[in-house]
């Protein structure tokens, strides 16, 4: 296949398919294992520093961020983030020090409510490395690659940007419509966190609403760590399998966390808290406001139900679950600034 | 006349009235979102609208805050995933896509990435998101910005996301979909299409009020101007009463 076009990105995440192979045969186990462990233990055993990490969901939509904060916690460094339209996790995670390179499809904004000052701060003063650059569907498409056991993936996006140039991709003469076609490498994320609404003990889970790009990322991660709602009885996966977007042998932990998704939503659970991340904003314009975040909300607790009662507890609580189900109208910050 | 609406409602209205009923729209929140569902309440009640996050043809009940969240697939007719969403609007499902931009050049390209070098950013901004890909398997992508002379320029410093690249002919050659490419531009100025020759940017309509001087004015490369440039038609009452409905907090119209 003759090669046209190279972009300068650094390749982050891929591995030659047959050794990918050899690594998940030696390394997965496809027997039917309790999984169940802290988060605080989860993040120890396979969180090690310079790990390439990735988050499930999308945005401020269904991230684990129990595990995040138990990462800062932890004070894990030179990570790399999949910056896979990563919005809160990725700000918080830069802001704390603990990431420093990320691959971008979309970071340093928060979509409605405005930029990032924390992240942007560290990428402009280059405390924190941008190697990549893709867009939304490339990043999903190289998981997909990956979760195929593909080397690439070829593709029609990225084409003539230079969102190409400073990416890992190559443009190749497609040897069947002759056209120049955009090859997506394969990304496998050291260790991926997702949080689901319900799972058993195993690992066996359901995603309710869009799965966004979970079942490709699922498959693409080499060590997969679920975060969840709850944990349910074997017997309600077995009575439903069709509705099982993750299968055990994928997962290499599994967490119990309530509300382990906030301040971001969990579809038909509960809402953004728009107080909080109005919160983060806020603070997180000068570096003395982002430790004071820091040391109150995540140094200063011990785990992430010490968290929760910290902002708000179980009214604040009840309060999200309100807006999701449209009975109570959304409180937000930023909202008020954009009217004054 | 120009009436009491603001700027922000001349946007939405502008846009929601080139969307066409039966037809496939691929939104952002904010603007695309409101232009969609006031098209929805107006004139093109059977206007499907899809999210990148996997939402498709939700009845969308407040006006969603992020791409992904349950809001987009409100009573949709299904809630899948980005590469279902992707995937069809590769394979030619999309009419119409739109897009925000930072900074557009006389061709249509956007960047929406950074100011500045790439390494050594003056300003980092958020990146290409989904726009690449809107940009690259839409049929027709319309794009919604401010309109300011440091934002229409004659190069942009990154191209995240592909107008006509370099003219005609450009966007085949370097591989993407044929027959794609940006359609209208909307600015608080005016409605701009793409000169079918050249593949640059060609004012249609100015806003009430707004001279040809400052079109010009507010562009560091010239714009093409017809010979005839119609006015755009203010907003309505009942379109300015839908928009209250959609938005009744003012998320993205504003108070």
């Amino acid at each position: 296949m003759e090669i046209l076009a190279e972009g300068s990105g650094e390749l982050v995440g891929w591995h030659d398919p047959d050794e990918h192979r050899e690594w998940v045969r030696q390394n997965k186990s496809r027997n039917l294992l309790d999984k169940r462990m802290s988060i605080a233990e989860a993040v120890a055993k396979y969180v090690f520093d310079g790990a390439f990490i990735a988050f499930g969901g999308f945005g401020h939509i269904r991230v684990s961020m129990a595990a995040v904060y138990e990462i800062i916690r932890q004070r894990k460094k030179h990570l790399i983030l999949a910056g896979k339209t990563a919005v809160h996790d990725a700000d918080i995670l830069i802001g704390s020090g603990c990431v420093d390179r990320i691959e971008v499809a979309y970071a340093f904004g928060h979509e409605l409510r405005g930029l990032s000052p924390a992240s942007r701060r560290a990428v402009e003063t280059g405390q924190c490395k941008v190697v990549a650059e893709l867009s939304n569907a490339a990043y999903q498409w190289r998981f997909l690659a990956a979760m195929m056991g593909v080397p690439f993936i070829p593709t029609r996006n990225m084409l003539g940007t230079d969102t190409f140039k400073y990416s890992s991709a190559k443009v190749a003469k497609d040897p069947f419509s002759g056209k120049p076609i955009c090859l997506l490498p394969a990304c496998y994320p050291d260790v991926v966190f997702i949080h689901v609404p319900r799972c058993d003990m195993y690992g066996n889970a359901q995603i309710d609403g869009t799965i966004i790009e979970d079942f490709e990322l699922a498959r693409a991660a080499r060590r997969l760590i679920l975060t969840t709602e709850e944990i349910v009885p074997e017997s309600e996966i077995r009575s439903k399998p069709w509705r099982t977007v993750i299968p055990f042998f994928l997962v290499d932990a599994v967490v119990e966390v309530p509300y382990g998704a906030h301040p971001c939503q969990m579809p038909l659970r509960y809402f953004f808290d728009e107080e909080h991340i109005g919160e983060w904003l806020q603070l997180s314009r000068s570096p003395e406001g982002t430790k004071e975040y820091f040391d109150k909300y995540v140094y200063g607790t011990k785990d992430f139900n010490e968290y929760l009662e910290l902002v708000g507890g179980l009214r604040k609580l009840q309060y999200l679950k309100q807006v999701e189900e449209l009975r109570a109208p959304m409180r937000a910050p930023w909202l008020k600034k954009k009217e004054e | 006349m120009q009436g009491d609406y603001t700027p922000t409602e001349l946007l939405a209205v502008v846009a929601s009235r080139l969307l066409e009923d039966g037809k496939s729209a691929f939104v952002g929140t904010g603007l695309p979102m409101i232009a969609g569902m006031l098209a929805q309440r107006t004139h093109a009640p059977n206007l499907l609208i899809i999210f990148e996050a996997g939402g498709i043809g939700p009845r969308v009940p407040v006006l969603p805050i992020s791409v992904g969240e349950s809001r987009t697939f409100y009573q949709a007719v299904a809630a899948s995933s980005m590469h279902d969403v992707m995937s069809i609007s590769q394979s030619g499902y999309i009419d119409y896509g739109f897009l925000g931009a930072a900074m557009i050049d006389m061709y249509g390209n956007i960047n929406t990435t950074v100011i500045g070098d790439h390494d050594h950013p003056t300003a980092r901004l958020p990146g290409s998101g989904g726009a690449n890909d809107v940009g690259s398997f839409s049929w027709r992508t319309i794009i919604m910005m401010r309109q300011e002379k440091r934002r229409f320029l004659k190069k942009v410093d990154f191209i995240t996301t592909p107008g006509y690249l370099t003219g005609p002919g450009a966007r085949e050659r370097a591989g993407l979909p044929a027959g794609t490419g940006p359609y209208r531009v909307i600015t608080q100025l005016g409605l701009y299409g793409f000169d079918e020759a050249t593949q640059r940017l060609m004012l249609l309509a100015v806003h009430p009020g707004v001279t040809i001087e400052q079109i010009q004015e507010n562009s560091e490369f010239e714009i093409l101007i017809p010979d005839r440039v119609e006015t755009t038609e203010p907003p309505t009452a009942e379109e300015r009463r839908i928009l209250r409905e959609i938005d009744p907090t003012g998320i993205a119209i504003g108070k």
